[in-house]
């Protein structure tokens, strides 16, 4: 499989990175270089194997359903770019 | 340079203890180092004062007889571990000024255990690269230079490049990395420290910023095997917090330590001795293994047949896994934001990223988003997983017949900075003996083996089974023990 | 097969409806945060760092979301799946910190179920009809944008970011809107019956995406549309014969249906396209790494299950059977837990007052509830949470009747004294003075007299006017302040009257 500078386009909207054509011109080699390089992994046999779920055998902690956590907005806004009256700001989106 | 700082940290831990010097000898003494070694760039930010308070508080402690584990013993954290109030940045400008009002699990325990910060240590960023080239703070440049007279800067390694740089380059004896595909040690083995990967979850990730949730390991990097198994006891540790992380007792690693291995099998991967292989490498590889059989090990020959597949599933995974766990990077919350005139909330999100997110970063994200969407999600991302159940399988056969793997860390000694970027596909390749313990989330560990014919340190890497850390800490000692590395690089800087 | 169908210029057209219910759990923290998941606090308090997707945050997931997730599975007879897993869908929006939603794609919890809706003949619903589920699956709830605060600014939320969700997807086996509306019904009935999800539409703690498409009938499916967030049934039936006619419109006049997401406007009863929130709807499904599988023991499972409550519809066929009850009146008494539960406390008191059975006593209480009850709240513009006579009052009411303390219209007149004082049926009587005459001389004498003051009438009605007694029973009762029990002047008059 390989991609073209639309595609490349395509996946950076996709991924909101704002490229320009010449960015997204550069990167079409250098993405069919490395997506034929990992195509290799088309050879291997996996008839009967099942995709890895978790990396080391463990199963999933349920936690007490108790309230430990929130009341910490000072923190929650410390770092915003833009905030008022208790909220995040952002350019106005229209629905 | 003062004889303190030569130390490593049980000797800082053990001298201070027994009264030979104060906590703050030992502080001054680093910070003074550190704040003379700029032009390595391994620090991104530097914070004496956090280490000196943390030297009072070890000094008082001492009188008062109440001493904890690593008290008066400073390090460096690596910057992608959140320390409250101290500016973290994962390297990327789209963090720079970010200060977390939390400390991530891993840093919390070695203060809690009487440790103190020099700094926040420089990084590949996001934990993307083996060069430390592709930090927004720039490159950190290696305080070892080849032997020949050559003054090319060289690569520390990646993506824990300022840590490994500091404690090569004395400016702390130990510091925190991380180690999604050789992170810890690929960059221990070109610096010729220690480094350990331990099994997965047995450190927390909660706090450490995310580059490949099922791949990321915190580890120590030091000195010696000692030094690392001090420092892993104080970070591992099962946190409720983290759903991955390992609920299971921590073992006591260094009153385990034991160099004397008889009665245990040394497995050798034929596979790794691949065609071409460096001729130094595959000469320290050898001692190595003359080393262990010295040390009572039968030596085995084992097969892992998927390793070949190991590097192409890494670079499937990992970026499939950081295209999400980066997708909340899009300045709403914190960090930067750039909001050019009459952008939309979408436009935003485009232009703060592609502006916050470096080259390498960015090449990460789109191949993760590429392989992930509508079409392709099972002819890359679920084959790589498949793989990487083989890969698991591969090693769990191989420790029937041995106890640990011995294998080199590195392709090759460090390389110059420029050398490789200009081919992502190049740099990529020197994680190739890194990445398979990765995959299968077994410890591991980089000891330095020897010296390149350039003078440069090589490492041999010991994989254990899952849990078994002493096992690998045990072999890593037994060569330590006969490798004799007591090279030190010139200080230029 | 249902009758409803779009008439359009070619010809009749089917509708083809199925619905996409996020149900928002009933629990005291949120999914994967220690956050309360409450409504209405102050903007971004019930927020955790977790929640506020800070750099190197990490989900650990509720065990009382998924208990009450398993139950609603039971309930709707559902598969539940021991082994299931968490996928993240990624794409970008300001109410989504992560850039990604924690959800269940490949591996949900519940699998295959159903529930039956009523037949209704005055809405076209000839039987009873059973409509498939499909799957639950839990996810994580969006935070909230508000866009009318500021000029150029939108404000973010995320007091609801993180809050469990359960989403409920019926197979599209329905027909109809009223069908629509009987299945949105009856699923918020048995969330409120498992007290899984308190099901308020109007608080947005249950919402529907409406998904429509048309065909004549015998065609294949058509292309269907999504129309989201639809928050009351009203609104739903609405939308699903707006979206229906516009794709007939459409269709007829050539075209094809796009498929695409829409919103539902209540002012004007239409839909809309949505512009896209994320364009080719390329969402990267791939199981989330943070988590692990989850894998649940039958022993759990076991718990679940016997933690329900009776549920509606064994509920209605035990009323019908061992109680006696009609099954309309059956169906009106189950139809939410709420009143259900009122009339089994009303029931309880009956049969502990009269000492009988709960079979005995069940009409009477089931009667005068629907009818008298209800009257007065519809009167009073109540509900049955805030009536100003509870059931054990009810059931004292009802037991002084029985017993003939009094007969049924004075229990009118005290019914009503008890709403408005909020009194004792006993005592009323009591003070007023309104217990029955049982004293057969009394009535009697006033019977007599009565008979003899309009004596002509009693020649008309020995003559064979026999409408008349129904009056020398009214002039009796009249006489006696409504005070004689009815049945004893009946037959005295009888007597009296030869």
């Amino acid at each position: 499989m390989s991609v073209d500078l639309t595609t490349v386009k395509k996946i950076a909207s996709l991924a909101r990175l704002a490229m320009s054509d010449d960015d997204a011109q550069a990167l079409v080699p250098e993405l069919n270089g490395i997506l034929h390089w990992v195509e290799q992994l088309g050879e291997v046999d996996v008839t009967g194997v099942e995709p890895m779920t978790a990396v080391i055998p463990n199963t999933l902690r349920l936690r007490d359903d108790i309230v430990t956590d929130g009341d910490v907005r000072d923190k929650v806004l410390a770092n915003a770019p833009q905030a008022e009256h208790g909220f995040f700001t952002v350019p106005k989106v229209i629905e | 340079m003062s004889a303190l700082t030569d130390l490593t940290v049980a000797e800082i831990r053990d001298g201070f203890r027994a009264g030979e010097f104060s906590a703050r000898e030992v502080a001054e003494a680093f910070n003074a180092n550190v704040s003379a070694a700029k032009a390595l760039n391994a620090f991104i930010v530097e914070t004496p004062e956090h280490a000196l308070a943390a030297a009072d508080q070890a000094d008082k402690d001492r009188a008062a007889g109440s001493l904890k584990p690593l008290s008066g013993v400073p390090i460096g954290m690596k910057d992608l571990f959140c320390t409250t109030g101290v500016q973290t940045t994962a390297a990327s400008q789209i963090l720079e000024g970010f200060t977390p009002p939390y400390e991530s699990t891993v840093s919390q325990k070695l203060w809690d255990a009487g440790a103190g910060m020099l700094g926040k240590l420089n990084l590949d960023q996001f934990a993307m690269g083996s060069s430390n080239e592709t930090s927004y703070f720039g490159n950190v440049i290696s305080p070892w230079r080849r032997g020949d007279g050559d003054n090319a800067a060289l690569a520390p390694g990646g993506s824990s490049g300022g840590s490994s740089a500091a404690i090569a380059a004395r400016l702390c004896p130990a510091a925190t990395g991380t180690d999604t595909g050789g992170s810890i040690r690929q960059p221990a083995a070109f610096t010729g420290i220690t480094g350990i990967k331990p099994t997965y979850g047995r450190c927390s990730r909660w706090g450490i910023i995310a580059f490949a949730s099922s791949l990321d390991q915190a580890g120590p990097m030091a000195h010696s095997v000692r030094d690392c198994a001090i420092m892993l006891e104080a970070m591992a540790g099962f946190d409720p917090k983290d759903s991955t992380s390992l609920d299971l007792p921590v073992p006591l690693w260094e009153a385990g330590l034991s160099s004397d291995l008889r009665g245990k099998k040394v497995g050798i991967p034929k596979e790794y001795r691949v065609e071409g292989l460096d001729a130094d490498v595959a000469r320290v590889w050898d001692d190595g293994i003359a080393w262990l059989k010295d040390a009572g090990a039968e030596i085995v020959e084992v097969s892992l047949p998927h390793s070949k597949y190991a590097l192409p599933a890494y670079y499937i995974i990992a970026p499939a896994e950081a295209s999400s766990n980066l997708a909340r990077y899009d300045g709403v919350r914190y960090g930067l934001r750039d909001l050019p005139d009459g952008a939309n909330l979408q436009d935003m999100y485009a232009a703060t990223r592609a502006a916050g997110f470096g080259p390498e970063v960015k090449r990460r994200i789109i191949i993760g988003t590429y392989v992930l969407s509508a079409g392709f999600y099972d002819a890359y991302y679920t084959q790589a997983q498949k793989v990487r159940t083989l890969m698991a399988q591969d090693f769990a056969k191989a420790f029937e017949g041995c106890d640990v793997i011995l294998a080199p860390t590195t392709p090759s000694a460090a390389f110059a900075l420029g050398e490789n970027v200009d081919d992502p596909l190049k740099m990529y390749l020197n994680d190739v003996f890194a990445v398979p313990a990765s995959l299968a989330g077994l410890p591991a560990m980089s000891v330095p083996g020897g010296l390149s014919k350039d003078g440069l340190p090589l490492g041999l890497q010991i994989i254990g089974p899952a849990f078994d850390e002493q096992a690998v800490l045990n072999a890593g000692l037994a060569i330590e023990e006969r490798a004799g590395f007591k090279a030190r690089p010139d200080k230029w800087w | 097969m249902t009758s409803y169908r779009i008439q359009g210029a070619t010809g009749d057209w089917e509708v083809v409806i199925g619905l996409e219910v996020h149900a928002q759990v009933v629990s005291q923290s949120k999914l994967f945060s220690g956050a309360a998941a409450s409504f209405g606090a102050e903007p971004n308090t019930q927020v955790s760092l977790v929640d506020a997707a800070m750099p190197g945050m990490l989900p650990v997931l509720n065990g009382e979301c998924i208990r009450q997730a398993v139950r609603t599975g039971l309930a709707i007879n559902g598969q539940i799946n021991k082994w299931s897993r968490f996928d993240r869908k990624n794409y970008f929006y300001a109410d989504l910190p992560q850039g990604y939603q924690i959800s269940q794609l490949y591996h949900p919890l519940v699998g295959e179920g159903s529930l039956e809706i009523d037949a209704d003949e005055k809405v076209g619903i000839a039987q009873d009809k059973v409509i498939g589920i499909e799957r639950i699956h839990v996810e994580q709830d969006a935070g909230k944008l508000m866009h009318d605060q500021h000029p150029t600014r939108s404000y973010v939320d995320l007091n609801r970011s993180g809050v469990a969700l359960m989403e409920i997807v019926s197979r599209p086996d329905m027909s109809s809107p009223a069908e629509a509306g009987a299945y949105l019904r009856k699923l918020r009935a048995i969330l409120r019956y498992v007290g899984s999800c308190d099901g308020n539409m109007e608080e947005g703690s249950m919402r529907a995406d409406v998904n429509v498409s048309v065909r004549k009938p015998g065609d294949e499916l058509g292309t269907r549309t999504e129309t989201k967030n639809v928050n009351s049934v009203r609104f739903v039936m609405q939308a699903i014969e707006q979206e229906a006619k516009r794709q007939v419109d459409v269709l007829e006049a050539g075209g094809k249906i796009v498929q695409e997401t829409r919103l539902f406007n209540p002012d004007t009863g239409t839909t809309h396209s949505m512009r896209s929130k994320e364009d080719a709807h390329d969402y990267r499904y791939f199981p989330d790494p943070d988590l692990l599988p989850l894998v649940l023991e039958d022993s759990f499972i076991e718990t679940c299950r016997e933690s329900l409550p009776e549920l509606p519809d064994a509920k209605r066929k035990r009323y019908v059977e061992a109680l006696g009850l009609s099954d309309y009146n059956a169906r009106v008494l189950t139809a939410e837990a709420e009143t259900a539960r009122w009339f089994e406390r009303m029931l309880t008191a009956s049969a502990a007052i009269q000492k009988k059975s709960e079979g005995d006593v069940a009409k009477a209480a089931a009667n005068w509830l629907l009818s008298e009850l209800y009257g007065a709240l519809n009167r009073l513009g109540k509900t049955l949470e805030d009536s100003p006579v509870g059931p054990e009052r009810g059931a004292e009411l009802l037991a002084l009747v029985a017993d003939n303390t009094i007969s049924g219209s004075i229990a009118k007149q005290v019914f009503e004294i008890m709403l408005e004082t909020g009194d004792a049926p006993g005592k009323i009587v009591e003070e007023r003075g309104l217990k029955q005459t049982t004293d057969t001389g009394a009535i009697e004498a006033v019977a007599a007299k009565v008979l003899a003051d309009n004596a002509d009438k009693v020649e008309q009605y020995r003559g064979g006017k026999e409408a008349l007694f129904g009056f020398f029973v009214g002039q009796t009762m009249k006489a006696m302040q409504g005070k004689a029990n009815p049945q004893m002047v009946n037959e005295l008059l009888k007597k009296l009257l030869g």
